[in-house]
């Protein structure tokens, strides 16, 4: 077989364990669809070798009897992960060079599990970007087309690497982190599932922190049911991570029964904003139909501080992120500029973090500190905290009333063209995360599913939101929604 | 609240990254458009809300104070730009 890469999860780890192939075939599909996919900068450190030798080590695993549940199965990580011997440098100049000597805990998690890692995959400079455009690696590339337009689109951001290469087929699966919206506005503009799990369901340990309160990591897939395989792989209790929940983590995968008869799914009303473009509403109206089909019940509620999501997030994130991305001062690890003679050490830390940090986290490093310097740490940033307990509590209310989960679009438009939004102001671009955003904040599980095509052929996503811990719920009721909408389309091979 | 250019120049030296001087307007015009979005949460009446510190209700997790690491100076010192004799090396700090 020559189309191996085109796998799901699910199929291949079917295949291996009948013996129908080996990993190092379905390895060596991967490596050869991503070589001759280099126009879409997905990947940005390829790791061949070792993947082949965790393949070979994978199928001495199946031939003995002993395959756990990601075994043999080629993944592709995202530069925001510390991978033990490969460069991990979150697509910023500033930790060039940098090979960590340790593991991350959910990519041990995988390895433990038995997946074969490919490489790693492009991102936004630190996850600071809905575009991928951020990076230090130069942009990566969506192989979705608008028809026989041949305009470069965005894979979306800041795991646009991932998204692109799960859509290309050229991993079966990736993870990716998601801090506002980063795994699940690119599964929407690739036709790709993504799930961001609640707040503490993956450990942050070795992931390179952008906001801690808000920071977490999940899978990007093909369907929901490897959402579902690869989200329990990753998940789990970790004692180095103090906010990881210690709470046994379900399989999630029995779940999937597609049945959501009698399931309450709120539409929220405050998400339905002015300028919607017709083919968003249309979708969302399509998406409460079809759970309504499938037997849910479906009700409109309120969640009346939506509006003040992405300004609280503006605060928060930049704030986090001002605190965290301190120690990069050029003294422990990565880039440090060349100093002038008699430059001290002040120097030192200013010219390697204006040498080594791009323009928007510069931008987000300065607004962070702002918000928490002396006369504005009430105003802003307690201001912020205090609106994000709101966001909450409209959520805890909903789901006090019964609601099981909630509908929404994903993103507020398909896929735009690499370089549409450079003149745009910045808070346009953040205008991306507005249906994402107050996931995060009220540190819920939401999950990003395609179901339907833009007028110009591209892919759309809706959004499910789930209750904290009931990921498996989640997964079902995605499940039945990508059951019913049945989106089995793929992106032209161009590249 | 608007920013001049003294104030991002400030928040610039706070941060620790060297903005050259005629960057500082485009700057202080970045900092009032994402300043502006945020002055919105002015309208949120917050009278009695308590700041959110965790997304959970969650008490953290203690150990026993026991050494548990160490014995790692290679491992550590190995991504320094600079490392001598087992330290990290910086430009000369005090006079």
């Amino acid at each position: 077989m020559s189309d191996l890469n085109t796998l799901t999860l699910a199929d291949a780890r079917d295949k291996l364990r009948a013996g129908d192939v080996t990993s190092v075939e379905l390895t060596e599909a991967c490596l050869a669809a991503i070589d001759k996919a280099e126009a879409l900068n997905a990947f940005v450190h390829n790791t061949p070798e070792a993947a082949l030798a965790q393949a070979k080590a994978a199928d001495a695993r199946l031939a003995a009897g002993d395959a756990p549940a990601m075994c043999g199965l080629p993944i592709g990580i995202k530069d925001l992960f510390c991978t033990k011997g490969v460069p991990s440098q979150a697509a910023s100049r500033i930790l060039e060079g940098f090979i960590p000597e340790y593991e991350s805990t959910v990519t041990q998690n995988l390895f433990d599990a038995g997946s074969v890692m490919l490489g790693k995959l492009n991102m936004d400079e630190f996850a600071m970007g809905s575009s991928n455009e951020t990076s230090c690696y130069g942009n990566a590339v969506n192989p979705w087309r608008r028809g026989n337009d041949d305009a470069q689109l965005t894979p979306g951001g800041s795991s646009g690497g991932s998204a692109s290469a799960v859509a290309a087929d050229i991993c079966l699966a990736a993870t990716g982190t998601d801090t506002g919206g980063s795994i699940r506005q690119p599964a929407a503009f690739t036709g790709t599932v993504g799930i961001k799990p609640t707040y503490g369901r993956c450990s942050r340990w070795g992931v390179v922190a952008f906001a801690s309160s808000l920071d977490q990591a999940g899978p990007m897939t093909k369907s929901v049911r490897d959402a579902a395989i690869m989200l329990e792989a990753m998940a789990g209790h970790d004692p180095k991570d103090s906010t990881s929940a210690d709470l046994a983590v379900p399989n999630f995968e029995a779940m999937l029964t597609g049945d959501i008869r009698g399931k309450k799914i709120g539409i929220p009303k405050e998400y339905r904003m002015d300028g919607m473009p017709a083919e968003i509403a249309k979708l969302w109206d399509d998406g409460a139909a079809m759970l309504k089909d499938a037997g849910a019940e479906i009700v409109d509620i309120s969640l009346p501080h939506t509006k003040y999501a992405l300004p609280a997030y503006y605060v928060i994130a930049p704030a986090e992120a001002s605190s965290n991305l301190a120690r990069y001062d050029g003294v422990r690890y990565g880039h440090r500029a060349s100093l002038a003679a008699g430059d001290g050490i002040t120097e030192m830390y200013e010219k390697t973090r204006a040498e080594g940090f791009g323009h928007e986290v510069q931008n987000r490093v300065m607004i962070g500190t702002y918000v928490l310097s002396a006369g504005f740490y009430d105003a802003y940033y307690n201001r912020a905290r205090r609106v994000r307990a709101l966001i909450k509590k409209d959520f805890d209310d909903v789901f006090a009333a019964g609601v099981d989960a909630i509908l929404t679009p994903a993103t507020p438009s398909a896929a735009f063209g690499l370089g549409e939004m450079n003149d745009a102001d910045p808070v346009k671009m953040y205008l991306n995360d507005v249906f994402t955003v107050t996931v995060n904040l009220a540190g819920l599980p939401g999950i990003s599913v395609p179901t339907g095509l833009s007028d110009q052929g591209l892919p759309l996503g809706l959004q499910l939101i789930g209750r904290p811990w009931e990921e498996g719920d989640l997964l079902n009721t995605a499940y039945a929604l990508e059951n019913a909408a049945g989106f089995v389309a793929k992106p032209g091979h161009w590249w | 609240m608007s920013i001049d250019k003294d104030t991002a120049a400030r928040v610039a030296k706070l941060a620790r990254i060297k903005v050259e001087d005629d960057a500082l307007p485009a700057l202080a015009e970045e900092f009032n458009t994402i300043l502006g979005f945020i002055e919105q949460l002015n309208e949120v009446d917050v009278d009695g809300v308590e700041p959110m510190t965790s997304v959970t209700p969650q008490k953290l997790k203690r150990r026993v104070d026991v050494v548990t690491d160490g014995d790692q100076q290679d491992k550590v010192l190995s991504n320094a730009p600079d490392a001598r004799e087992g330290f990290f090396a910086v430009p000369k700090v005090v006079e």
